[in-house]
């Protein structure tokens, strides 16, 4: 069977298993459509919560950024964990107490404002949107390569494919389809990861192979890609930052922006206990730590199997890497994997010194230029799109055809269920939240689902469109969302916990004000709504005020939010009696009830 | 009234009080070991690295995951002990 028609088989039949099992729960579990997780264990409700918050960024994404950047992007993995004890301490079990089914809900009801509820729907959908754009971004690398077209194409197609799953949305809000999903996802993850962990250290836990001795060389396997790199001018992987405040900056970026993303936050307004609100953050992020622990191993394994593809008998040296340097590989005995991946475009080759063999090596190393001259080298002749590398790594290091059908579902999983929750949340909040509670009360059942149609196939679009010309590989478009989400909606929904003097003046002023300065320092390097060529100084760190780059201005976007809110609420009327005393009450689980329909 | 007030008034406080200690070493992991305090903790070797990266790849994940059941056991146990349970 051909590799083709195996990644069809995979993807074919986790599609159908994900579909037999909305089915089969479907007639149970209408009625408590809102309650996805009530009556469910905390356990089950965690790895739903995983599968939900795990998209294309997690799985197809990070990896690959990881391995680009070594030790600085370890940010992903501390960010995108680190989060979770935020929600779980500062938000969740609040949230459950008081009740609400949506984020603009809270925050409309908790500041007593409509205008407060239309800028929280306003922020919702600036970040929702903006990490639907990550998800085509790296859906459309997954169809790429599975359906064997362009990566134009591949995103086309994920678009058609989300819009279909968003549509018939029942899928979304099983429980049970998720935790499919969870598996799917995560056997397809460490799979390869054990295969390859097993093949270069001996050791079948990656988390552990990282730290083991590199069979082939004998040195410890970080100690041996340092030395692979450094002979071929790029940075230690295992590098320290000179750019500490960015580092922080960006790290505590993700984390609030966790902590403020609606598909997650609303997780945790269903659970049937306060008490499970606080135990079901901590599952969640068990089942996300199986993946996020590997991801560093994949990243660094992946690396070095990737550069002794390209040098084969650089393999096995302790230090003298001249011949195997001189020896790289032929292009045209080039593997098939190289190959399929020329097709999709994400791989790219250019003979610069026409010897007919490929270099790999850091052309931007200015210390390097004299070596790379030495050696006849005009230039790196191999240019690898950061994110095929986890889809990519099972061929690259000649893993069977059915381990590479299932990676293809776990990617396309991945990027699906997320994708679709978002688009579920924008629409909901724009046809449940803006149209229905502001706008047009008296709206029909049925208006109200066309408008959720037609946002969500607007909302699709848009980010289709800019998903083409990404501002960035998957998991940094993503990352842009959670720094949009943790300068608007987290601060709003802590001050909301845990202030009772917080009125929605100050409120509104201070999501307004985070929200629009995390917008201006985003386009201003990426470009008017990250349309390309649009923006006002180019993208590199000279240009970064303080060296903060774009990707971390969501933690300075929330510290100006908090700033601006409580100005602004000092020399505005405190909140009505009953408000204060409805802050007071949520502080205390007793007499959380059922969460409350609307 | 005022007995169940106080009763509250400490129950909030042994709570925020929690929050912020699980909150130092959630940000000493993360921010602290991780980021800042690596030049110090270069010294330390593990697996052809130091511990600086590991706990930037690995160590900062596993103490969160503790944080967050260290956090719902001892609340749960307080909300037992002040009677506001559900």
């Amino acid at each position: 069977m051909s590799q083709f028609a195996i990644n069809l088989l995979f993807v074919g039949a986790s599609f159908a298993l994900y579909i037999g099992i909305a089915i089969w729960a479907r007639a149970g579990s209408t009625k408590d459509f809102y309650v996805a997780g009530g009556g469910v264990h905390p356990i089950t409700n965690g790895m739903a919560t995983a599968a939900d918050w795990m998209s294309a960024a997690s799985f197809i994404s990070m990896a690959g950024l990881l391995a680009s950047g070594g030790y600085a992007n370890s940010t992903y993995l501390m960010g995108w964990t680190g989060g979770f004890v935020i929600l779980a301490l500062l938000l969740a079990p609040y949230l459950r107490k008081f009740g609400k089914f949506t984020v603009p809900d809270f925050i409309g009801d908790r500041f007593y404002s409509n205008t407060a509820r239309t800028v929280a729907v306003v922020c919702l959908i600036v970040a929702s949107v903006t990490y639907v754009i990550g998800q085509m971004t790296g859906a459309g690398v997954a169809f790429s390569r599975f359906l064997e077209v362009s990566n134009t194409w591949g995103i086309w197609i994920a678009a058609f494919i989300v819009f279909l799953y968003a549509v018939f949305g029942g899928m979304k809000g099983i429980t049970y389809t998720q935790v499919a999903q969870y598996i799917v996802l995560i056997v397809a993850y460490t799979i390869p990861a054990i295969f390859i962990a097993l093949h270069l250290t001996g050791n079948p836990i990656p988390m552990f192979g990282m730290f083991s001795t590199h069979t082939e060389s004998g040195l410890p396997l970080l100690e041996k890609l340092n030395s692979v790199l450094n002979e071929l001018g790029f940075e230690d992987y295992t590098a320290d930052v000179d750019n500490k405040l960015n580092m922080v900056l960006f790290t505590l970026s993700l984390m609030v922006g966790t902590a403020g993303l609606p598909h997650v936050i609303i997780r945790f307004f269903t659970v049937p206990k306060v008490a499970d609100a606080r135990w079901s953050a901590g599952w969640a992020l068990v089942f996300i730590a199986i993946l996020y622990l590997t991801a560093p191993a994949v990243a660094s394994m992946a690396r070095l199997n990737l550069l002794t593809t390209v040098y084969p008998e650089a393999a096995d040296q302790v230090e003298n890497y001249e011949e195997a340097i001189d020896n790289a590989l032929v292009y045209a005995e080039r593997p098939d994997w190289i190959i399929t991946w020329e097709n999709t475009g994400l791989i790219e080759f250019t003979d610069h010194n026409d010897d007919g063999r490929i270099q790999l090596y850091n052309d931007a190393n200015p210390d390097f230029e004299e070596t790379a001259e030495a050696r006849g080298w005009e230039g790196n002749e191999l240019e690898v799109n950061n994110d095929i590398l986890v889809l990519a790594n099972p061929e690259i290091a000649n893993l069977p055809g059915w381990v590479i059908g299932l990676i293809a579902a776990g990617g396309i999983a991945a990027a699906l269920s997320t994708a679709a929750g978002l688009l579920l949340a924008i629409s909901s909040a724009i046809s449940h939240d803006l149209i229905k509670k502001t706008i047009n009360p008296n709206i029909t059942e049925k208006g109200e689902m066309l408008a959720a149609r037609i946002s969500m196939a607007g909302a699709i679009l848009l980010a289709t469109y800019l998903g083409l010309n990404p501002p960035g590989f998957a998991a940094q478009v993503v990352a842009l969302a959670f720094g949009l989400a943790g300068a608007s909606i987290f601060p709003a929904l802590m001050m909301g916990i845990f202030s009772t003097r917080m009125n929605s003046t100050g409120a509104i002023c201070g999501m307004l004000a985070g929200l629009g300065a995390t917008l201006l320092y985003i386009f201003t390097y990426l470009g008017w709504f990250f349309m390309s060529g649009t923006n006002m100084l180019p993208n590199t760190p000279e240009n970064w005020i303080l060296g903060i780059s774009p990707l971390s201005f969501g933690a300075v976007g929330a510290m100006i939010n908090f700033a601006v809110a409580f100005a602004v609420c000092s020399v505005t009327a405190p909140p009505p009696k009953e408000i204060q005393e409805l802050v007071e009450s949520v502080r205390y689980p007793k007499g959380a009830g059922g969460a409350i329909d609307h | 009234m005022a007995d169940d007030k106080s009763n509250a008034a400490a129950y909030w406080k042994a709570n925020v009080r929690l929050i912020t200690g699980c909150l130092i070493v959630w940000a000493l992991v993360s921010y602290g070991f991780a980021i800042l305090l690596r030049p110090l903790l270069s010294g330390i070797p593990i697996g052809g690295t130091d511990l600086g990266f590991w706990f930037a790849q690995q160590g900062s994940i596993l103490t969160f995951i503790g944080i967050i059941f260290f956090y719902a056991w001892r609340m749960n146990k307080l909300d037992a002990q002040f009677g506001l349970g559900e």
